[in-house]
């Protein structure tokens, strides 16, 4: 069976499963399609479309971020879903922290989501997980992260140099400062190192 | 001929620089004319400092640079690719460059369009090699097949292969991608026109593809810390620039980079926590010894 045979396989799989714990509905109701009307916010850069997400799930939205359809694309791009009935205490959360898309559109075809996958090597006294194309390793015994690999955004050195050497548990979250979809999936792959370091 | 590497500082104070300059393995820095040296970590500078090296040994020009700070918001990349469309606009009447590297630029369609569409007009037509998030670009534009060599690890090679993805943060596969299926995702990415004529696939093996076909395979010596290591891919295109100057034919340039690569990892005797800064004295030996007595061709494996 080729590649993309047993790929497609497993992706139907996959949508006959339980949906996740994250995915209980939350402010805003969820996300799950054909339940609710979506919409996407359109922001000019794709450091403003990681703000946004950070501060609506942490108002308790039900927000994605997602790939733009193919006709808005232009490079290093990601947009904001969320449900249309919350589209109007979004935009004004958004607005009042000077975050203000340049629009938001009904979700009118399926949006190609980020791959939410994680890889785990075990290098015996360390380890390392991948998060699409991003890699962070991380010592077992201390929690310090000694490197981080992959990817081809600039902010990747820029990232790796804010993270090397400190501890999972004080190192600033990479999406802080990231501004690109390779600092999404560093920030991804983060977060999986200190779910696996704290065990 | 000049050959050209085009990448990004991670420090946005850094200007637009276009000149040359060499490398200090051992103090691990980077000199590029009159700037304060660069520490060679990982990114473009690793890139830069493995094609200064290579250069060196291989009694061949240093590569220009073209370099631009930039830390993620895509102004540094924008410069630069205003910047590149202009010079080759000028160059394409006279001599221009034997060859461009492409690297860490923020992959945004607009620059790169603009500076394929200036490359279209240079005669001759330059190599082209793209990494990173150019190579990203590359791909989105669909004009993948206007370069020579792409240089993906298995994961970006699904990427190239899954003819949706704009990056590979959405590429279906990617974590499941493995080496085995390196043969049918480069065919794919071949015949959907989204991959580069010849592909460098960095893996546990290295694996050289030309038009969607592998054409050989580089598994020694077997150094598994690398794959955790932040720059051993930078290496990697920093040599084949070098040896591409240099005039080896594709493949050969592709084979030794790889092997010279893996054979600088294992000199470092590194761990996962090394950095590659580390790896970087160790290079010209590495690449002496692969290119003695043509090694390269005798311990390559290919396929039928």
């Amino acid at each position: 069976m080729s590649f993309w045979q047993r790929l497609f396989r497993k992706a139907r799989a996959d949508e006959s499963a339980p949906a996740p714990a994250s995915a209980v509905p939350v402010r805003g109701t969820s996300l799950e399609r054909g339940q609710v009307e979506l919409g996407f916010l359109v922001f000019e850069q794709t450091g403003e479309v990681l703000a946004a997400e950070r501060l609506l799930k942490k108002q308790g939205f039900a927000v994605e971020v997602k790939a733009p359809p193919a006709a808005l694309r232009k490079g290093c791009d990601m947009v904001v879903v969320c449900p249309l009935m919350a589209c109007l205490q979004v935009q004004s959360l958004l607005k009042a922290h000077r975050l203000e898309p340049l629009d938001f559109v009904p979700v009118s075809d399926p949006l190609l989501e980020p791959v939410s996958l994680f890889q785990t090597t075990d290098f015996g006294d360390w380890f390392m997980v991948r998060a699409a194309n991003m890699k962070i390793t991380v010592e077992k015994a201390s929690g310090r992260i000694v490197n981080v690999s992959g990817g081809g955004c600039p902010d990747v050195p820029y990232l790796a140099g804010l993270l090397l050497g400190r501890r999972l548990d004080e190192a600033e979250e990479p999406a802080l400062k990231g501004q690109t979809l390779c600092s999404y999936a560093l920030q991804r792959a983060f977060e999986e190192a200190r779910r696996q370091w704290h065990g | 001929m000049a050959w050209l590497v085009c990448g990004t500082i991670p420090d946005a104070s850094f200007p637009l620089f276009h000149g040359t300059g060499r490398c200090d393995p051992e103090a691990g820095l980077l000199h590029l004319e009159e700037l304060n040296p660069l520490p060679v970590q990982r990114g473009s500078a690793t890139l830069v400092a493995a094609a200064f090296l290579a250069a060196e040994c291989l009694h061949v020009p240093a590569p220009h640079v073209l370099l631009v700070g930039d830390t993620g918001d895509g102004a540094g990349s924008r410069k630069l690719y205003a910047r590149l469309a202009d010079m080759l606009g000028q160059e394409k009447s006279g001599a221009g460059y034997a060859g461009l590297t492409f690297h860490y630029l923020f992959p945004e369609l607009d620059g790169h369009n603009r500076v394929l569409a200036a490359l279209e007009d240079c005669e001759p037509k330059p190599l082209l090699v793209a990494d990173a998030g150019f190579m990203y670009a590359a791909k989105m534009s669909g004009y993948a097949q206007s370069y020579d060599l792409f240089t993906p690890d298995v994961g970006e090679l699904a990427f190239l292969a899954d003819e949706a993805a704009p990056h590979p943060l959405y590429t279906r596969g990617f974590l499941s991608a493995g080496e085995a299926d390196v043969p049918e995702l480069a065919a794919r990415a071949w015949r959907a026109g989204n991959a580069a004529r010849n592909l460098l696939v960095k893996g546990h093996s290295d694996v050289l593809v030309s038009e969607g076909q592998i054409v050989a395979r580089v598994s020694e010596p077997m150094v598994p810390a690398l794959e955790a290591i932040g720059g051993t891919g930078d290496i990697v295109a920093g040599l084949v620039t070098a040896l591409l100057h240099s005039g080896l034919p594709m493949q050969r340039a592709c084979r030794a980079a790889a092997r010279a690569a893996r054979r600088a990892g294992a000199l470092a005797h590194p761990t996962p926590a090394t950095q590659v800064a580390a790896i970087v004295p160790y290079l010209a030996t590495a690449l002496q010894q692969t290119l003695a007595k043509g090694e390269p061709a005798e311990e390559v494996h290919v396929q039928a």
